[in-house]
């Protein structure tokens, strides 16, 4: 039977995507542009008596999802960079509290309510760094509608595998723009849940290292009672203020990422085994970056592109070996130099690399990129 | 034979934080009380707070336990109910965390009516935090941060829960230890958002500023200012000044959110 084929909006998208992983529980507050998200949810949860609620603003909604994965829900908020900025304490807890959920932020412009239309990549900082303290982090920054489906299952994937908030970050571009898309047949993508517990309620600790550094995550109402807190824990869930015990926690919290960033990192290598230039894009901005290198190519120009997929954790040591081997890099982004920036820190001053900030609300397109190439080389 | 409580503190958890005189512990325990009587299961029972002195209780009960962010409670309960209707959901927190920075939260939950009980432990002051003043200080009080007497007008708990459509609300005292648990085993038993206000105090942060020699002269005051709700319907407006009417003040039967949710469902389920 051929697969299911549609024309959709990538906001939508994501929603089927959310849908296709199991997601059963979506609180939000509306924010341009990632509402076709909420009102796709709206309609499809409660046909699979799932729960979607409209709270009464960012926080609650994000307060919303966190105490509905607590009963084991997979769930989703969606928002956009002022609802990012005001949800940020509660994905510190969500965070410390290690309770998987998934943000889908559709990059708008920005500080504060910036170009609520236009397109923007310049929350990729606020994905890493917006709540206070330590802490890991993963965020997705899909390039196409199809993509964005596909990576909304890998989210709900990656928060259910390391009990921790995870970001799909589309540019306002590809959450607006309208595709082809391919529909996974169920069972085609992996679908991951979360670990229960094995051993008996009278012995669960919700932060039982015994069992690695994702401990076993049981629900609320399942017949096991355990406390969640937002303050500084130790295994059992209680707080403790105990020096050894919170430095240990707090390492265990980052090692869930930086111990596994090969499972996690996800990239994308085009022409870059000859290219003497390679760009260095994500999002909408890397399908410009594409047409500028082939439009090269064709000029005998050895250019590639690098296509980060996973931005935290960031692609460090695949873009290390790329400075080390090409002659310039270009990084063309809807921000002022947020990618570029840690593209620097990676290369370490083996090879220039040059940016294109835009944040005017248009695209970097494909023939500013070209130009950057040819003035470089 | 004396109240069994033990069997519904956390082993190891005790003693709580709470300071000598303060109310919170007697609400506790009347809650306990109330949860024994109406026999919810300690499994299937999740009790849920913000951030602040009163919101520590839930560390010490067995139960299924969420201590949150600063007035985020009633946001993250309305969550855990709505996709797990099945768990008895009990809010707990005190009054600058439900009606500062939890006040959207708080009059949104009242306007959904959404089957949980909110406890709040009004000792009109931020204890935790060292004694600023909060919406329910009274005006002219002395706080860390009025040291020349509060301006703000305060707010009466009670009317903001009724009016944001609260569908049960109750008020009691820390001094009237007997009536807690009655009110909240009728506000727990009442279908759709019921709030239940105690009215405590904090020695330490509020009663030193504010002149109160003693913990018992604090807790008299309590007893003063009560006047049962039957009590005050045969009192003139000149003998109610300065009073606080306790008891169930409001009452109504009003539809509840997770079952108008469920029509949702239904109506979805047939396209």
């Amino acid at each position: 039977m051929a697969k299911k084929v549609a024309f959709l909006q990538g906001n939508e998208a994501a929603a089927q995507g959310a849908l296709y992983a199991g997601c059963n529980f979506f609180a939000g507050y509306p924010i341009t542009p990632s509402t076709e998200v909420a009102e796709v949810l709206s309609a499809e949860l409660p046909k699979r008596s799932g729960k979607f609620i409209q709270m009464e603003d960012e926080i609650g909604a994000m307060a919303a999802v966190i105490g509905a994965s607590l009963t084991g829900a997979k769930v989703l908020t969606a928002t956009s960079g002022p609802g990012l900025s005001l949800k940020q304490e509660l994905i510190g807890y969500a965070c410390i509290a290690e309770v998987p959920v998934v943000i889908i932020n559709v990059m708008r412009g920005g500080p504060s309510t910036g170009m609520p239309t236009g397109p923007s990549q310049s929350d990729v900082m606020a994905a890493r760094w917006g709540t206070h303290g330590d802490h890991a982090a993963i965020c997705l920054v899909p390039a196409s509608v199809q993509e964005l489906f596909e990576e909304t299952v890998r989210a709900f994937n990656l928060a259910e595998k390391y009990r921790m908030p995870v970001f799909v970050m589309p540019d306002e571009i590809v959450g607006h723009m309208r595709e082809r898309i391919v529909f996974p047949e169920p069972g085609e993508l992996e679908v991951i849940s979360r670990t229960a517990p094995s051993v008996p309620p009278e012995e669960y600790k919700p932060y039982d290292t015994r069992f690695g550094d994702v401990p076993p995550l049981a629900s609320f109402g399942s017949g096991y009672r355990f406390h969640v807190t937002g303050l500084n824990k130790a295994e059992d869930g209680f707080p403790t203020t105990k020096a050894a015990l919170v430095q240990a926690e707090e390492e265990r919290q980052l090692r869930k990422v930086t111990a596994n960033i090969d499972d996690i990192v996800t990239f994308e290598e085009y022409l870059l085994d000859d290219a003497e230039v390679a760009v260095v894009a994500f999002g909408s901005t890397s399908r410009s970056a594409r047409f500028a290198v082939n439009e090269l190519r064709k000029e005998g120009v050895k250019a590639g592109l690098f296509r980060i997929r996973t931005f935290w954790p960031f692609p460090d040591k695949q873009i290390a070996a790329l400075g080390a081997r090409v002659k310039a890099i270009i990084t063309p982004e809807m921000n002022l130099g947020m990618c570029t920036s840690e593209v620097k820190r990676c290369v370490e001053g083996k090879a220039p690399v040059h940016g294109i900030f835009r944040v005017d609300g248009e695209p970097i397109n494909p023939g500013q990129i070209a130009q950057k190439i040819r003035e470089v080389l | 034979m004396a109240f069994e409580y033990d069997k519904y503190i956390r082993g190891g958890k005790l003693p709580h934080i709470w300071c000598p005189g303060c109310g919170h512990g007697i609400v506790m325990k009347g809650l306990i009380r109330a949860i024994d009587t109406l026999g919810l299961e300690k499994n299937n029972t999740a009790i849920v707070s913000g951030i602040g002195c009163a919101s520590r209780l839930p560390g010490y009960m067995d139960f299924c336990t969420l201590h949150t962010a600063h007035g985020r409670a009633a946001a993250f309960a309305t969550g855990v109910k709505m996709a797990k209707p099945e768990m008895n959901v009990i809010l707990i927190g005190g009054d600058g965390d439900g009606t500062a920075i939890g006040g959207n939260h708080f009059i949104h939950a009242c306007r959904r009516n959404i089957d949980m009980t909110y406890i709040i432990m009004n000792n009109n002051i931020y204890g935790m935090t060292g004694g600023q003043f909060s919406p329910c200080t009274p005006t002219g009080a002395k706080a860390s941060t009025t040291p020349y007497g509060n301006p703000d007008p305060a707010f009466d708990i009670a009317k903001l829960a009724i009016g944001a459509g609260a569908t049960f609300v109750a008020r009691g005292t820390a001094y009237h230890a007997n009536q807690i648990d009655k009110l909240i085993v009728e506000a727990v038993q009442h279908k759709g958002f019921s709030v239940v206000e105690i009215l405590d105090d904090c020695p330490t942060t509020y009663g030193r500023r504010n002149k109160f020699k003693s913990v018992i002269e604090m807790m008299n005051r309590l007893k003063d200012i009560a006047v049962p709700v039957k009590a005050a319907e045969k009192m003139t407006p000149e003998q109610l000044q300065g009073k606080v009417l306790t008891g169930v003040l409001y009452k109504e039967e009003k539809p509840e959110y997770i079952s108008e949710y469920a029509k949702v469902i239904e109506r979805a389920s047939k396209g």
